[in-house]
């Protein structure tokens, strides 16, 4: 590797870091103020590539090229952060005391609309970005020639820093920022005006991102992938420099961009794992990021400890009037009921393991899919590659998962809130990667399929009665432990750590077994949903798999116990039944997520139970229960 | 008979500041314990070593013998030591009785049992706990609706659920009327008496340590003023000075 070789790579990778530092600094600069991890922010740079492309041409025309193409990605960008405006006015202001887990779903549920509707207004195709007339060219570094444009940006980024730090550092707006950023209440005390502050910040949040998408454009046409990819890459910055600090997105962004440059080299296919390999070591030594602060016990965090106490168990008889009907379902529905039945069931062990551990244990992962797709990958590979019997790998699967799930939940534990979801998440994408880039093993982009069980289970009856039986057990297992010494152990340690220390109980090694347990069980589900579709593809793995297990309980009811499996179930059904109406299955399921979190909270059960409708046989105290305050 | 703690020259210090230095006491069976001191004395910060919340920078605390300096909350709990925490940690979703069968979970070794129903478990020994402690009537509420004075009662309950020889109670009065003062503190005087279980404790409220410590340790900036039986520290010349000024003689 000779010097100039290197030379440019480090060029090229901090041209990159610029392009990054312009996106997290928005995201961290909003999580400052809001504490809010707003998911949709890759969205508003896929926005802002769009809207740049779109006026390009018209505002050229009539500035001229030497103004022009910088007046149309400031119009962009500007426009981007009225969206910004909009999302915190109407959305996510009312939701700065909800728990992390409302706040993320809100933001995710912003993504899949932003997603839909950038294809209902530019569709399906790329939209390739014009070049920037006297950036075209290149210069020429140590004897290797360098696009100009790269050295634009390799500045832009800096100059947008020493831009930020100065608003930061030498007006009042940034001084308040700065307050509120480090201690929101004390803000509040001093008489800012936090509405107007924060809906300020998200403007310029979202203008930072929407520039940073006009500016992408000569590099990479508008796209409908950004968003997702984009996402991924600020979170990771952020975390690695510090959530809410300005210093710490600039200093990761230049690691990530030199390890994207030079890691390409080492290990051309995987460089997303080693981008979430150094944000995991990073962690490890600095739990709060490199420059970032221990985050102090915030409003929102206390209204998640404060959650509702799990509903009884339910009355006998109704459990037993449900699976009664799940019993006879095969005799009278047709195929296709039975088939999404088989499906609703398996989703409702995915989402009942994971409201375990995000309800009952405080530990909220976004990455549940990881360990849904490790177990159905696993059955899928055992069957095809070593010939293990199916019903076998059906059972041994989930161990796998589960193995996995104890070494990840033993480094992660010991993180809370954000931390974790964000964690969680990178471990979630560093196995979607290895699915997709393993091909060998894995198959890559197209799985393994034909993949089924022997004979007789196979059929659609069949199976449904195997998966009720498989997966029905799973369920009552862990609504045994949700009521067990373990269960209340777990929620015991959502509510205060500190006391469990102070009674004896090793809360981390708790919450490490919970987590296996989880994973576990999200392993069962999917070896089972393999054997279902017969085959795996790495979209098993993907973030949505994730979202939807959350979204599940959320319809169904974050705190309660049956919550899951009802949320399951409707999803399913309504997702089966929506879909082939539109070609907007995201936007309709955004919008009713966005829908459920600002008015239902508490979701169906939790909407039922609240109307004491089973007054006989749900016992509660006479004074009004502790949900109230955290719906 | 050897004391039953014995704290000798306990130091710590947050970055440049000496929080705490050069502290020793000792404290027997069956005896209560104040360490008082004005505000950033360091009362607190020797107590949280002691309970292992935060880890002494030196010096020895030997319990029965044994040094416990820099253990976990958690093993020092299992050599029975109970605590309560001046701002008081309850599990807010768990009902009074749930939150000392809990302790009695821990304390049996079944918190990883996924068969039983937990509030099933030790249901009858936790409300005896409450009953002693005047509880009773509360023990289906929810902690995160009780009143103060009823959570700082719950911390006890829970803090005495498995017999501690030694109980560490932070503020325990914060916040009490002066009735509900003098009716816990009396009712912790009973459960010493009846189980010669010792009590360490901070208070701001002179009334209440003055009438229930055996002895007194009074800090001031860190460091130890002086040691001594309630009539010694009211005559410590130095202790009027530096800490209580006039405020004793007022109140005596």
């Amino acid at each position: 590797m000779d010097l100039s070789f290197v030379v440019n790579q480090v060029l090229t990778g901090l041209a990159g870091a610029s392009s990054l530092f312009l996106v997290a600094s928005g995201l961290t600069l909003i999580f400052g103020v809001s504490r809010i991890v707003n998911f949709a922010h890759g969205s508003l740079f896929m926005l802002g590539a769009y809207a740049a492309v779109t006026i390009y041409g018209p505002v050229v025309a009539a500035l001229g090229p030497a103004i022009g193409p910088w007046f149309a990605m400031l119009c962009a960008a500007l426009a981007v952060g009225l969206v910004g405006v909009a999302i915190e006015v109407l959305i996510l202001r009312r939701l700065y005391h909800a728990p992390h887990m409302l706040q993320i779903l809100a933001t995710f549920g912003i993504v899949l609309i932003m997603q839909d509707a950038v294809v209902l207004i530019w569709g399906y195709d790329q939209i390739v970005g014009p070049r920037i007339p006297g950036l075209r060219g290149a210069v020429t570094i140590f004897g290797l020639r360098f696009p100009q444009y790269e050295l634009f940006m390799l500045f832009a980024g800096p100059a947008v820093f020493v831009g930020l730090w100065l608003l930061l550092h030498r007006t009042r707006w940034g001084t308040l920022v700065r307050a509120a950023t480090r201690d929101r209440e004390m803000a509040d005390i001093l008489g800012v005006d936090q509405a107007k502050l924060f809906t300020s910040v998200f403007f310029l949040g979202a203008a930072l991102a929407g520039l940073a998408g006009g500016l992408q454009l000569p590099r990479e046409p508008a796209n409908i992938y950004l968003d997702v990819r984009v996402i991924l890459e600020a979170f990771v910055v952020t975390v690695i420099g510090g959530l809410g600090s300005i210093g710490g997105a600039l200093l990761a962004s230049i690691l990530i961009g030199l390890l994207q440059a030079f890691g390409i080299l080492i290990f051309p296919k995987s460089t997303l794992v080693l981008v979430f390999a150094v944000m995991a070591i990073v962690l490890m030594f600095r739990p709060w990021g490199l420059l970032g602060r221990p985050e102090p016990q915030t409003t929102s965090d206390l209204a998640e400890t404060k959650a509702a106490p799990p509903d009884r168990p339910y009355a006998a008889h109704l459990v037993v009037a449900v699976l009664a009907v799940l019993m006879v379902l095969p005799l009278f529905a047709p195929d296709y009921i039975v088939k999404l039945s088989t499906q609703a069931i398996i989703f409702g062990l995915l989402a009942f393991s994971l409201n375990f551990i995000v309800a009952t244990g405080g530990i909220l992962s976004f990455g549940h899919a990881a360990f849904f797709g490790i177990g159905a990958y696993t059955a899928a590979i055992a069957v095809k590659n070593y010939g293990v019997p199916a019903g076998a790998a059906l059972l041994a699967a989930p161990l796998i998962a589960g193995v996995v799930a104890l070494g990840v939940g033993w480094f992660i534990v010991r993180r809370t809130g954000i931390y974790l979801a964000m964690l969680t998440l990178a471990f979630a994408q560093i196995v979607w990667s290895v699915a997709f880039q393993w091909v060998e093993l894995t198959g890559g982009d197209n799985g393994i399929v034909g993949v089924w069980m022997p004979g007789w289970a196979s059929a659609t009856g069949a199976y449904y009665y195997l998966t009720l039986a498989v997966c029905g057990t799973a369920i009552a297992v862990i609504w045994r432990a949700v009521f067990s010494p373990f269960g209340y152990t777990l929620r015991a340690g959502r509510d205060s750590a500190l006391r469990c220390d102070a009674i004896g109980i090793d809360l981390r090694r708790h919450r490490v077994l919970a987590f296996a347990l989880a994973g576990t069980a999200a392993g069962l589900a999917g070896s089972s949903f393999m054997f279902l579709k017969g085959g795996v593809d790495p979209s098993l793995l993907s973030m949505d798999i994730s979202a939807d297990a959350l979204i599940m309980s959320l319809i169904g009811g974050v705190q309660t116990v049956v919550g899951p499996l009802v949320g399951a179930a409707a999803f399913t059904f309504l997702k089966a039944y929506i879909m082939p109406l539109t070609d907007q299955w995201r936007l309709v399921l955004g919008v009713i997520i966005i829908v459920l979190v600002l008015a239902f909270p508490r979701g169906i059960v939790g909407f039922v139970n609240a109307r004491d409708w089973f007054s006989r046989t749900v016992t509660r105290s006479p004074i009004p229960a502790v949900e109230e305050r955290t719906a | 008979m050897s004391a039953l703690l014995e704290v000798t020259g306990l130091a710590k210090s947050f970055g440049g500041v000496r929080a705490v230095r050069d502290v020793s006491f000792s404290l027997n069976r069956a005896e209560m314990l104040a360490i008082i001191g004005p505000n950033g004395a360091g009362k607190s910060t020797c107590f949280n070593m002691v309970g292992g919340q935060i880890r002494p920078g030196a010096g020895s605390i030997m319990l029965e013998g044994e040094n416990i300096a820099g253990l976990m909350p958690r093993q020092i709990w299992r050599r029975g030591v109970g605590r309560t925490f001046q701002i008081s940690a309850t599990f807010m979703s768990m009902t009074v009785r749930e939150n000392v069968q809990m302790a009695l979970m821990s304390h049996h070794g079944r918190i990883r049992a996924l068969l039983p129903l937990a509030n099933r478990l030790y249901a009858e020994e936790a409300v005896a706990i409450l009953e002693r402690i005047g509880l009773a009537d509360r023990r289906d509420q929810m902690c995160g609706v009780l009143a103060y004075g009823d959570l700082k009662r719950v911390e006890l309950a829970v803090a005495i659920a498995h017999r501690p020889k030694l109980l560490l109670m932070d503020e325990p009065t914060a916040g009490m009327s002066p009735s509900e003062r003098e009716a816990l503190m009396q009712l912790t005087a009973s459960i010493v008496r009846e189980e010669g279980m010792a009590v360490l404790f901070t208070e701001h409220d002179m009334d209440v340590v003055f009438a229930h410590a055996a002895h007194i340790v009074v800090m001031n900036r860190g460091a130890v003023v002086t040691v001594g039986t309630p009539a010694e520290v009211r005559d410590n010349s130095e202790v009027k000075r530096i800490y209580l000024g006039g405020t004793l003689e007022a109140a005596h």
